[in-house]
């Protein structure tokens, strides 16, 4: 028999605010995140634009020890993780005393690659290096900190799947608890946000440059965009079995319905109809409900011509004529990447406990298959019950997420 | 360099880096106990002495090494 899986905490480090109730105003408010970093200028980018965070300060929280083997996403994914552990009332006794695992998502530990490597090369010797470099280096970075720092005992391990990171981490844990093979886990999806980070992706020419008006350059399903902004920080989840919920009285702040998963099987980079629209069946299939019964679609909108067309597509083709309520909150985030199917579960659950759909901000007019659909380019106060979550990456990986009100 | 030059220069580091509590600094200290410094924490004390005097500590360098008296007294071999 499976088990019902629903989402007892959730916490958020993103540009529109570092913690659930400043990111809620901006959802509410549409207010962008997006600043013009100049070191990217000066670095050679064509496009200096970018999501912003605070760097943390751990030293009060952590060790040195702890410290010294974290880079930035671990920071972050650190910060996001405190903030929805304390959201779903677990303590440090809980974790303790019970198997608490962790799928968090991450693609990349640029920045602490690159510091490593330049010492060694600066003093050709390795030692010199320090300790805290491998464990700041490795992709499963943010896991390996995270499961020590909590003294996790349950499942343990990183999700990397470009910008799907971060849904297919919580779709994973789902199939887990589902299964009965395990009660709680921590998940998520973190991304860094530095020069050394990004190089190569701005090098492709898939970057706004509307340096002019920072926070419009994001404009997904919009015919004047031109490229989309990269972002990051990170997001926490924490899902249980229903059963666990409750026994220990719980939050519940919604029960995950549906995980569907597809693969284009086509090109690299350029994403296309087919392959979103059979992750988007997939999930009502797994939901068992019909297309109608969904309110509210996030899309993955990230604002590049080809993706958010595409996207319309496949979203037409799935829900058709009078379909569900859609926007995009990278218009206000920009791309948060590995972490974007995350945060973007955690935009919508706040919308959803707070009765509105935040909408596409710098949307004046969508282009001709965006038109089809019934996008939310004003905030609007709507109470929802269901609602589903996109997340495309490179390779052609896509994750369709259904989430309820309970 | 003055042997009151290298042990301050440590002691610094000990407290500043290494968050060694300043009161359990003492050289009859037992660096891996006392100071409750792990297996990895003496990679970094091979980077700290290395920025700090310029020279290099390879792990042979350690085997008598237990006090903080010890690494005081290894230093000053080293830089002599």
């Amino acid at each position: 028999m499976t088990k019902r899986v629903v989402i007892t905490g959730m916490g958020i480090y993103s540009c529109i605010g570092e913690n659930v109730n400043k990111v809620k105003e901006s959802l509410y408010n549409g207010t962008s995140g997006i600043v013009v970093d100049e070191e990217r200028i000066a670095f050679g980018y064509r496009s200096p634009l970018t999501g912003m965070v605070p760097k943390p300060n751990l030293k009060k929280a952590l060790s040195r020890r702890q410290r010294i083997s974290m880079g930035e996403e671990s920071e972050y994914a650190y910060m996001a993780t405190i903030e929805a552990l304390e959201n779903a009332k677990i303590s440090q006794d809980f974790i303790d005393n019970n198997e608490v695992g962790i799928l968090y998502g991450n693609d990349s530990t640029a920045k602490s690659v690159t510091e490593s490597n330049d010492k060694i090369r600066e003093k050709k010797d390795t030692t010199l290096v320090g300790s805290g470099a491998i464990f700041k280096g490795m992709n499963s970075s943010v896991t390996m900190n995270l499961s020590t720092i909590f003294k996790l005992t349950g499942i343990n391990f990183t999700v990397s799947a470009a910008c799907a990171s971060g849904s297919h981490s919580i779709g994973m844990a789902y199939q887990l608890i589902k299964s009965g093979l395990q009660d709680c886990i921590i998940c998520g999806g973190a991304q860094e946000i530095n020069k050394l980070a990004m190089g190569s992706f701005d090098g492709l020419g898939v970057f706004s440059t509307n340096t002019s008006n920072p926070q419009e350059a994001s404009r997904p399903f919009d015919v004047d965009r031109d490229g989309l902004v990269p972002s990051g920080g990170a997001a926490t989840l924490i899902l249980e079995s229903y059963d666990s919920a409750v026994k220990r009285g719980a939050p519940i702040l919604g029960e995950i319905i549906g995980y569907g998963f597809s693969s284009n099987g086509e090109h690299i980079s350029t994403p296309n109809v087919n392959g979103p629209s059979r992750a988007m069946k997939m999930a009502l299939e797994q939901a068992n409900i019909p297309a109608n019964i969904i309110d509210y679609v996030n899309a993955h909108a990230t604002s590049t011509p080809v993706g958010d067309a595409n996207e319309a597509k496949a979203i037409f083709e799935v829900f058709g004529e009078k379909g569900p309520f859609v926007s995009s909150t990278k218009s206000m985030t920009g791309h948060e990447c590995w972490m974007a199917g995350a945060s973007e579960v955690i935009y919508s659950l706040i919308m959803m406990k707070s009765g509105f759909i935040a909408p596409s901000i710098n949307l004046n007019q969508p282009d001709e298959d965006a038109a089809k659909l019934n996008l939310v380019s004003k905030t609007l106060d709507k109470k929802f019950d269901v609602f589903l979550s996109n997340s495309f990456g490179f390779g052609g990986t896509n994750s369709a997420l259904i989430i309820k009100n309970i | 360099m003055d042997k009151e030059v290298i042990i301050e220069k440590i002691n610094n580091f000990l407290v500043e880096e290494f968050e060694v509590e300043k009161d359990d600094i003492a050289p009859e200290a037992d660096l891996k106990e006392t100071l409750e410094l792990d297996s990895l924490d003496f990679v970094d004390l091979v980077v700290a002495i290395e920025s700090n005097f310029g020279v290099k500590l390879v792990g042979e360098d350690f085997v008598n090494v237990k006090t903080l008296q010890d690494f005081y007294n290894l230093i000053e071999n080293k830089l002599s």
